[in-house]
């Protein structure tokens, strides 16, 4: 092919992707950085000015619910750790042939539903009228109906429930390439299971501890429907302070704001995670 | 390691119950004879996804307007974003493994950036952007663009930005497994380069192609947060269901969230079969 028309094939092809990137991801967020920085001065009047960065330090709820959304997506994302790796080990190490692959199948099948539906039934097994109570009342164990719901335990209990493959799956992958060998070795060397598991299991799964962590991390500090519904007015997530400012009280540049601290929070965790650990992106997220 | 102990055993299938209990309970609760979706069981009914509403004063799902234009909208939204995912992710496939440029590793990363965005975010980002355009353009055309309003048509463009990512994956970890000799032979046999495509490069991709048209349904038809943002009045199913449950539903949003159970679980083994075929 002569050159131009190589070029005008090269430009065909990388429309799309600039067009995607362009409008879908790059001005977006140009836009709402500048929105962000655009303070209102009089009714309808906007000037550019840090005031709403200055309005979330200087106002506790909305600064006390950003650090209260951190605070329990780390919980959330070191008890799914924990929960999801006696599984992974399982799956990955003990489970042979149709076992291994019928367990890894029905770790997937719930997480192909609507993370909505997966919140109706928690919310149908711990409200007050709900499953739990009504096992309660009905086996004497309770005078009166228990509320299980709206508390920051049924949050975090949900939280945890839509994180879980998310780890299993990047776990299960690092365990599978662990060679038995070196674990036979660890055993020969005098090495109890827990010193096992301590010196050669959890190190050669690294990678994908990262990569599991970063992910839930994500997803938990970026969900809204799960907060917002298994906690009710107990909720108090940051995603939807940045719904109200934009759905319901209109305030755009406070909304986006709090977008960008929002950004901020779930980009400086996986970049300081994969720091921590030398790996890129590509690859972490490959694994998932 | 090995040998598990018993504990260890109980633990996974404690676990393994723990995983089905919420989705169990939805399902058969959708069959219950009560007005609320709560327990104790009233006996064994049909009326949540048939009924007329004579019995519980409500409709089953199948006559309810409510749910069944959420389900439209699901539609309106999910084939859109499905088809361009799917030829635009090609499109993209191509440039991440057959083209040479400057630049061409910013790009890549750029394309996997959008899985690292909070869907609200990406959702606020979007509606502002194009409130901006619209506001913009309607000014100087002095015509009302109510597609980059709310609504729809922004949904769709909200969810592909980051589903054209899964989707460019997809089709793109096929394309590096193609031997390039197949299409040298093609071409010293006399074919045209659209000849070669049609004949031998887009057979070779199509099960990648069907792949990630069906991933980008199934994600399209869940995605909860991106569309919270953008939606108008005319609300897909998820938005449907959070409205329901924020007022407290009657049991045919069991009934709904079972047709979406067993419907997800069809594509979702409909993509295994078509990924397995390598």
């Amino acid at each position: 092919m002569k050159k131009p028309a190589r070029n005008l094939t090269l430009f065909l092809l990388l429309a799309p992707a600039f067009l995607w990137l362009g409008l879908l991801i790059v001005l977006p967020h140009v836009e709402i950085l500048i929105l962000s920085l655009s303070e209102r001065v009089a009714p309808r009047v906007y000037a550019f000015g840090f005031g709403n960065y200055l309005e979330f330090f200087t106002e506790p709820l909305y600064w006390r619910t950003f650090a209260r959304t951190a605070g329990i997506s780390i919980l959330v994302t070191v008890l799914t750790l924990v929960l999801a790796f006696p599984i992974a080990l399982y799956i990955a190490r003990v489970a042979q042939g149709r076992l291994k692959a019928i367990l890894l199948l029905l770790c997937l099948l719930p997480f192909w539903v609507s993370e909505l539906v997966r919140t109706l039934g928690w919310m149908m097994i711990l409200r007050e009228t709900g499953v739990i109570s009504y096992v309660l009342l009905a086996t004497g164990l309770t005078e009166q109906r228990v509320e299980f719901l709206y508390n920051d335990g049924a949050v975090i209990l949900g939280l945890v429930y839509g994180g879980l493959l998310f780890m299993i799956v990047p776990l299960a992958n690092a365990l599978e390439s662990l060679e038995p060998a070196v674990v036979e070795a660890g055993y020969d060397l005098g090495g109890s299971r827990w010193t096992v598991l301590r010196r050669i299991v959890i190190p050669h799964a690294m990678p994908g501890i990262v990569a599991g962590s970063i992910i839930v991390f994500m997803l938990t500090v970026g969900n809204f429907a799960t907060p917002v519904l298994l906690g009710g007015k107990n909720g108090l997530w940051f995603t939807e302070q940045i719904y109200a400012q934009f759905i319901t009280r209109f305030n755009w540049p406070q909304g986006a704001a709090f977008g960008m601290l929002l950004l901020l929070l779930s980009s400086a965790t996986v970049w300081l995670g994969l720091r921590l650990t030398g790996q890129n992106l590509g690859t972490t997220l490959r694994q998932a | 390691m090995n040998r598990p102990t018993l504990a260890w055993k109980l633990y996974v299938g404690a676990f393994y119950a723990f995983l089905f209990a919420p989705l169990l309970i939805v399902a058969i609760f959708a069959f219950n004879a009560s007005q609320f979706p709560s327990p104790p069981w009233q006996g064994f009914t049909l009326e949540w996804f048939i009924g007329t509403g004579v019995v519980f004063g409500k409709p089953g799902v199948l006559v309810d307007p409510i749910w069944l234009d959420s389900i439209a909208n699901s539609f309106k939204v999910a084939i859109p974003v499905a088809l361009l995912a799917v030829i635009i992710g090609t499109v993209n496939a191509w440039v991440l493994e057959r083209a040479e440029f400057r630049g061409k590793t910013v790009l890549a990363m750029m394309m996997i950036l959008p899985l690292v965005i909070p869907g609200v975010v990406l959702g606020i980002s979007i509606l502002a952007f194009f409130s901006r355009l619209a506001n913009g353009l309607e000014d100087w055309l002095q015509t009302d663009l109510d597609f980059l309003r709310p609504g729809l048509p922004l949904v769709v463009l909200g969810q592909l930005s980051f589903i054209l990512t899964i989707a460019t994956l997809i089709i793109a970890a096929r394309l590096r497994k193609f031997d390039r000799s197949l299409e040298e032979a093609a071409f010293d046999l006399g074919a045209s380069r659209a000849r070669v495509l049609r004949t031998i490069t887009l057979p070779f991709l199509s099960p990648a192609l069907v792949g990630a048209g069906l991933v980008a349904l199934l994600m399209s038809f869940e995605n909860f947060n991106t569309t919270l943002m953008l939606v108008g009045s005319e609300a897909p199913l998820p938005i449907a269901m959070y409205g329901q449950m924020r007022e407290g539903a009657s049991p045919a949003i069991n009934a709904v969230s079972l047709m979406l159970m067993l419907a997800m679980g069809g594509t979702a083994s409909l993509f295994a079969l078509t990924s397995k075929q390598r």
